[in-house]
């Protein structure tokens, strides 16, 4: 046996309590700068999609139009309208914003570090129920936006947050649903589980594609962004449930929303993208830990929902939004049923694999993303056929749609400032 | 990992979380404003998911939040807000004499049912045997396997039955919220 070396240790108390505090205030730190510097990428992005240069005048490429806009906010006027109620109206941004953070505390961000006082595991806190606490703590940011209409005591705002509320309950089961395939394959809820699961068998986003699909959407919804922004549509609520909102406690609600943003983007690496697992490799997670894995573990994770939060605001400029009875007809009779008969192919499929013999491994992977690539022609192709998900112009009747498409060819003839 | 700490620990946090709340429900029960009433019940429902996890219940603990605080709660505040009740300083909620009585009475027979429960055995089927810790329990079979296990065998009957009652709920909601077409009869 080989002499046991301290750096590959499980921590002693105190050491664990200090690193713990420790974490707690990096996580924090990088967090709140990372939500600050996303406002920046949506605003620097939506003006590449539109051709446009966007802030740029704040320091060297507008890289401190962050701090500008936080100071702007702070010294605001503040407006408390008349009929509000007063204690729930202040409490309610607050309410909005904490659960995002705190989902951050389970989340693992790295392969462990070892130190000279022990091996230091990458997550704040590595509860055992891991994942059904990200749920249970998200479950809770309806609660700022419903409280936040109520108190507000203007109709158009209350009507947002009845919005948001219907539309949030209606996805969190689509979302709870298609995670069930996942605790299902790593047989276990701890979110260091599942990670491991995925390093061994291939990500999940390959053994469990409907469900990595149902999980994006719903995540969209939850997160109340483009296309699912009924909450606060402009054409029909004013803003919506932050209507009455004034100077920082407005600011509060963007900024939970790109705080849930980069939470729902770091849910959805950790579940379906593998973590801090690099592709390609089994060098990150055998072998004992080392600085350079923990470093090259959490860059990986860091690159991977920096590139959900780029797709986040890339769907953003690119679609439009919802009609509410859409929302409704998709989230209950496309999104719900799916997740259901998934979850019992997907628990056959395992069942089925284990039976025949396969290991846990790459190949029972293979095995499950052939399967999956049949039941994704199933339902995008054959059952669906373009009813639900799909472009616009497969609503339009076929020969309605030939005559539209030759008048638009005809037009794009024509010479500049021609029209009919 | 750090046992010495832990029953200063527990106790502290029982006894906060209890007083907690205790004072939560009180005001639970006397606030006038249904949406703040609602509020503290929330409250409640957080202070005793915090219990659970004392307990070692992680699971029971985080559903108590999912489902109570994040979907029922949600769905009650919902249906509050719809109900539009008015100004609160226009609502009662003291009922006569009579129901004061009947709700003492409810309080002391809860009570009574409570002592009689401390007293009672687990049946075996449903504690661990003496000689397994819990750690031991959940390192075999996860936070959710000893409480999965005997769900899904010694009460299997039981569980089901409670599905199919949830089922018949739900089909009664989806009759009696259904639109009726013009001349349907009934």
């Amino acid at each position: 046996m080989p002499p046991l070396d301290p750096m590959q240790l499980p921590p002693s108390t105190w050491v664990f309590l200090i690193a713990t505090v420790v974490k707690m205030l990096i996580v924090f730190t990088v967090y709140m700068v990372g939500v600050a510097y996303t406002t920046l990428a949506e605003r620097k992005i939506s003006a590449w999609i539109q051709d446009r240069h966007g802030p740029n005048r704040v320091g060297p490429w507008g890289l401190f139009q962050v701090l500008a806009d936080g100071v702007k906010n702070i010294m605001k006027e503040e407006t408390m309208p008349g009929e509000i109620n007063k204690p729930i109206f202040i409490l309610a941004p607050a309410l909005a914003f904490v659960p995002a953070l705190l989902a951050w505390a389970v989340i693992p961000f790295g392969a462990p570090l070892p130190t000279p006082w022990g091996k230091i595991d990458l997550v704040v806190a590595d509860l055992p129920i891991g994942f059904l606490f990200t749920l249970a703590i998200t479950s809770l940011g309806v609660y700022g936006i419903v409280l936040a209409g109520w108190a507000s005591n203007n109709k158009y705002a209350l009507l947002g947050g009845l919005r948001a509320s219907a539309q949030m309950v209606s996805y969190e089961i689509a979302m709870g649903m298609s995670t069930v395939c996942v605790l299902l394959i790593a047989g276990n809820v701890s979110l260091n589980t599942i990670i491991v699961q995925q390093a061994t068998m291939g990500w999940n986003v390959l053994v469990l594609s409907i469900a990595a699909f149902l999980f994006l959407v719903a995540a969209f919804a939850e997160t109340n962004r483009v296309p699912f922004d009924l909450p606060e549509a402009e054409s029909e609520l004013i803003a919506g449930y932050h209507s009455e909102y004034s100077a920082m406690k407005f600011s509060m609600f963007p900024i939970s929303e790109y705080a849930n943003m980069l939470t729902a983007s770091a849910m959805f690496v950790t579940l379906f993208f593998g973590g801090w697992d690099i592709p390609f490799t089994q060098w990150d997670n055998s072998g004992p830990a080392t600085v350079l894995k923990a470093l090259a573990t959490v860059g990986m994770f860091s690159f991977k929902v920096g590139f959900f939060v780029f797709f986040y605001i890339w769907v953003r400029w690119t679609l439009p939004r919802f009609r509410y009875d859409q929302l409704m007809s998709l989230g209950w009779k496309f999104m719900l049923p799916v997740a259901l008969a998934y979850i019992v192919i997907a628990a056959a499929a395992i069942l089925g694999l284990d039976y025949a013999g396969l290991e846990r491994g790459r190949t029972f992977g293979l095995a499950m993303f052939g399967i999956n690539l049949v039941l994704l022609v199933v339902l995008f192709v054959i059952l669906d056929r373009g009813r639900i998900i799909s472009p616009a112009s497969s609503r339009i009747e076929r020969e309605r749609l030939g005559r539209l498409r030759a008048r638009a060819v005809q037009r794009a003839h024509l010479a500049p400032g021609e029209i009919r | 990992m750090g046992n010495e700490f832990f029953p200063l620990f527990y106790g502290f946090h029982f006894y906060l979380f209890g007083l907690i709340a205790l004072v939560s429900s009180i005001l639970f029960v006397t606030r006038k404003s249904p949406v703040a009433a609602a509020l503290w019940l929330i409250n409640v429902m957080f202070c005793l998911a915090v219990l659970y996890i004392l307990l070692d219940a992680q699971f029971i603990g985080a559903i108590q939040v999912l489902l109570y605080a994040g979907a029922i709660m949600v769905v009650f505040l919902f249906v509050v807000m719809l109900l539009n009740l008015g100004h609160p300083s226009e609502l009662s909620d003291i009922r006569g004499k009579g129901g004061r009585l009947a709700a003492g009475f409810v309080g002391l027979a809860l009570l009574a049912e409570i002592m009689v429960l401390a007293r009672a055995e687990f049946p075996a089927k449903l504690t661990l045997p003496a000689a397994v810790t819990t750690e031991a329990a959940q390192g075999t079979a996860g936070i959710i396997g000893p409480i999965a296990a005997p769900l899904f065998r010694e009460y299997l009957l039981a569980f089901e039955l409670t599905s199919i009652l949830l089922l018949t709920a739900i089909v009664g909601a989806v009759v009696i919220g259904k639109k009726r077409e013009a001349g349907d009869a009934g």
